[in-house]
């Protein structure tokens, strides 16, 4: 790929700066997420076998993944004897076009749905209101995000960058109401007396899911505004989207992921509701999307498979500290933080190489993450592959290639230490000192010692007779040849 | 037990006394070190930022160096946590395995090798919050960590708890990452300082006088964001305290 293909990568850094710039926004998302990361810490406090848990889920996900083929013929045997229709889409435009050939075959115009990310990832919305179907989110922050034509910016929280006179003004636009409103609960009511008329005449109504259940079939949904129940059980179409990976074997196995779920995602310890789907709402017809879009492909990545056994959380949002200060659109995906981290470079390595550098490698992800995904180690793993790959930005590259050289070279690195330039000759110093010089817009630069630790222990200890770090005989240091 | 100094590149260059401070104090507790001359680093910038063929050279040149050690101490985490876990751009020779097996960060070294029960030299009469750097936290574990829950440890507190007259004050979010992150520092200088700038303000708010951490990288980065913010922290590496600076 060549270095044009620039102008199409997401720039993290740029787009956490803007982020960065908006004082009051920053403050809140920060205090916010990490309220979160604390109210989580509290529901782990209170389980002592939430670590066990956690193995648990992990386990019983890596086991499912291992049979997926078996398990989703499983689902899809019960789900139709229990009366569901079930659709297979290979991608997301396989998928916009199975909804759309659903809705138009029964006549409808009009959709309310709940949250749901792989549709996101399908863009169906606005695939669908191009087709004349008219898509009404039905989750408050996911309304609002769609309102303000924005990706959700957070998993769980979608507009969780917005502070209430954001959406103020979103609202007094959809709604009519003050834009000057500051209070929540009215803006809520606002959004519900909106909402609810058109859940009443929708001809249908989208719900994603949460887990799927081999052995009985069941779409499971948890939310805590209960509107996926109402855009699942109030329009007599009921059309569920969900990615292959949601399965778990057992509903007893429910009882595991349950109780991780939103202790995990929102520190509380259930979410307000829980409903599985089993078939059909008397006189209704219900609908079974299974998605791939990439995921068999992910399933087959020795490295990155682990990442399918997410469960939609956003704990390692909460908790990174490169995201509660860079906000999620500046991921520029759908997925967003830790886990957007390590998926979307599946979908794009190079559109998304910036992302797995979004992070100091610090590994608190990994630690509150409920199914235990290695994540951190494949922000790891990536960087080897966009290297691999050329996607790192060039003065990057050639400064830890010049870095590499000088460091395998013992004189030419004391040479440089001693601010030999002349060693440095043909290199692109300039380009490199570039590079480093952000260093100092927001820090002061370290200011140098008078000398090196190296130069002092000459100067105090006596040095060694031998060391090994110099050539031996007959093994030349390939380092100190030119 | 004969023990190869290991001086990362940023403190032989930026942060001297640190090394310094950690050679007395090995020497001070009969230990017979060595620093080898031709060290220079030990391939985790290039290996972090995805360049792994380019550490080789630095790699192979550290396992040189240090191969014929019974120990390799250094004062930096995320330096030994990059030999356990990823030095892997050359073969994994005998000697390899060997120094990658018996590597230890400065801490872990005092605390578990040594085991080290008193610092009758040391004494440090000020406020002192405590960071610990995400390698020596997460990747070596040498404290617990707040995601799991798991039974309060800190090895470098225990140290310091050896030491007379220190009192310790706990910031906010005391594991929260400072936002150092290497190659990041530079590349994503924006969210990096925001993160250093509140970390450095945590401390200050806690009632700090001194961050003290074994992690200079971090210090270097924190050291930065206080100075720019004019707060009155004051940086030192563990090391240095537990030498008797400041007695």
């Amino acid at each position: 790929m060549s270095p044009s293909s620039d102008k199409s990568r997401v720039d993290h850094a740029g787009g956490a700066e803007l982020f960065l710039e908006r004082a009051e926004h920053l403050a809140f998302h920060d205090r916010r997420l990490w309220e979160l990361r604390e109210k989580r810490d509290q529901q782990m406090h209170g389980i002592p076998e939430f670590q066990e848990l956690r193995e648990l889920a992990s386990a019983i996900k890596e086991h499912t993944l291992a049979k997926l083929p078996e398990y989703l013929e499983m689902f899809e045997r019960n789900a139709l004897a229990n009366g569901i229709h079930v659709h297979w889409a290979q991608d997301g435009e396989e998928h916009n076009r199975i909804v759309l050939d659903i809705l138009r075959s029964r006549n409808a115009r009009t959709v309310v749905k709940s949250k749901s990310m792989v549709t996101e990832e399908c863009d169906m919305r606005p695939w669908l209101q191009a087709r004349q179907v008219e898509v009404l989110e039905t989750d408050v922050g996911e309304q609002i995000q769609q309102f303000d034509d924005e990706m959700p910016s957070h998993i769980v929280v979608p507009a969780v960058h917005k502070l209430v006179r954001d959406v103020a003004k979103t609202f007094s636009q959809a709604y009519g109401t003050d834009d000057g409103e500051r209070d929540v609960t009215q803006l809520v009511a606002a959004q519900r007396r909106g909402t609810r008329p058109v859940i009443l005449r929708a001809d249908a109504g989208m719900t994603g899911a949460n887990f799927l259940v081999a052995e009985t079939g069941a779409v499971v949904v948890c939310t805590n505004e209960g509107n996926a129940d109402l855009s699942a059980n109030v329009p007599a179409l009921h059309i569920v989207s969900t990615g292959i990976e949601k399965l778990v074997p057992r509903a007893a196995d429910l009882a595991v992921f349950i109780r991780l779920l939103s202790r995990s995602a929102l520190g509380s310890p259930i979410t307000q509701y829980t409903t599985q789907f089993r078939g059909p709402r008397d006189g209704g017809e219900m609908h079974v999307i299974l998605v791939d879009n990439g995921r068999a492909t992910r399933l087959g990545m020795v490295d990155f498979w682990r990442s399918l056994k997410c469960i939609r959380c956003g704990a390692c949002m909460n908790t990174c500290p490169v995201y509660r200060r860079s906000g999620g659109l500046s991921y520029g995906g759908v997925y967003a933080g830790p886990i957007g981290a390590i998926i979307q470079p599946t979908f794009d390595p190079d559109k998304f190489s910036a992302l797995p550098f979004a992070s100091t490698l610090n590994g608190s992800c990994t630690n509150v993450c409920p199914v235990k995904i290695d994540i951190h180690d494949q922000l790891y793993k990536w960087r080897r592959i966009i290297a691999e790959k050329h996607y790192l930005p060039f003065v990057k590259r050639e400064a830890l290639r010049m870095a590499g050289r000088l460091m395998a070279r013992p004189k030419l690195f004391r040479a440089a230490m001693k601010g030999g330039n002349a060693v440095l000759k043909g290199l692109p110093r300039f380009a490199i000192y570039n590079w480093l010089n952000p260093w100092g817009r927001h820090r002061e630069v370290p200011a140098p010692p008078v000398e090196t630790f190296h130069d002092w222990y000459l100067r105090n200890r006596k040095p060694q007779t031998r060391d090994r770090g110099q050539p031996d005989k007959g093994q030349p240091d390939q380092g100190d040849r030119r | 037990m004969r023990i190869g100094l290991a001086i990362p590149c940023f403190i032989d260059a930026f942060h001297p006394e640190v090394g310094i401070a950690t050679l007395e104090l090995l020497e001070r507790l009969g230990q017979d070190v060595t620093y080898p001359l031709s060290q220079t680093c030990c391939g985790q910038p290039m290996a972090n930022n995805g360049c792994n063929g380019d550490a080789a050279g630095a790699e192979a040149l550290f396992v040189r160096n240090f191969a014929e050690f019974d120990a390799v101490v250094m004062p930096s985490a995320s330096c030994v946590h990059h030999i356990r876990a990823h030095l892997d751009a050359i073969p994994e020779t005998p000697a390899v395995r060997h120094v990658r097996d018996r590597t230890y960060e400065l801490v872990e070294f005092l605390h578990d090798v040594l085991q080290v029960d008193a610092f009758p030299w040391a004494r440090f009469p000020h406020r002192v919050g405590l960071h610990n750097g995400c390698g020596a936290l997460r990747a070596l574990r040498t404290a617990s960590m707040s995601e799991l829950g798991e039974p309060f440890f800190s090895k470098p507190k225990a140290l310091l708890e050896k030491v007379s007259g220190i009192e310790f004050v706990v910031p906010e979010r005391a594991d929260e990452c400072c936002g150092f992150g290497g190659t990041f520092s530079v590349s994503e200088d924006a969210v990096s300082a925001r993160m250093g700038h509140d970390k450095v303000w945590r401390h200050f708010q806690a009632g700090a006088s001194y961050v003290v951490s074994a992690d200079s990288s971090c210090m270097m980065h924190q050291q930065g964001c206080a100075e720019r913010a004019k707060l009155k922290l004051k940086f030192v590496h563990i090391a240095e305290i537990l030498n008797g600076r400041g007695a």
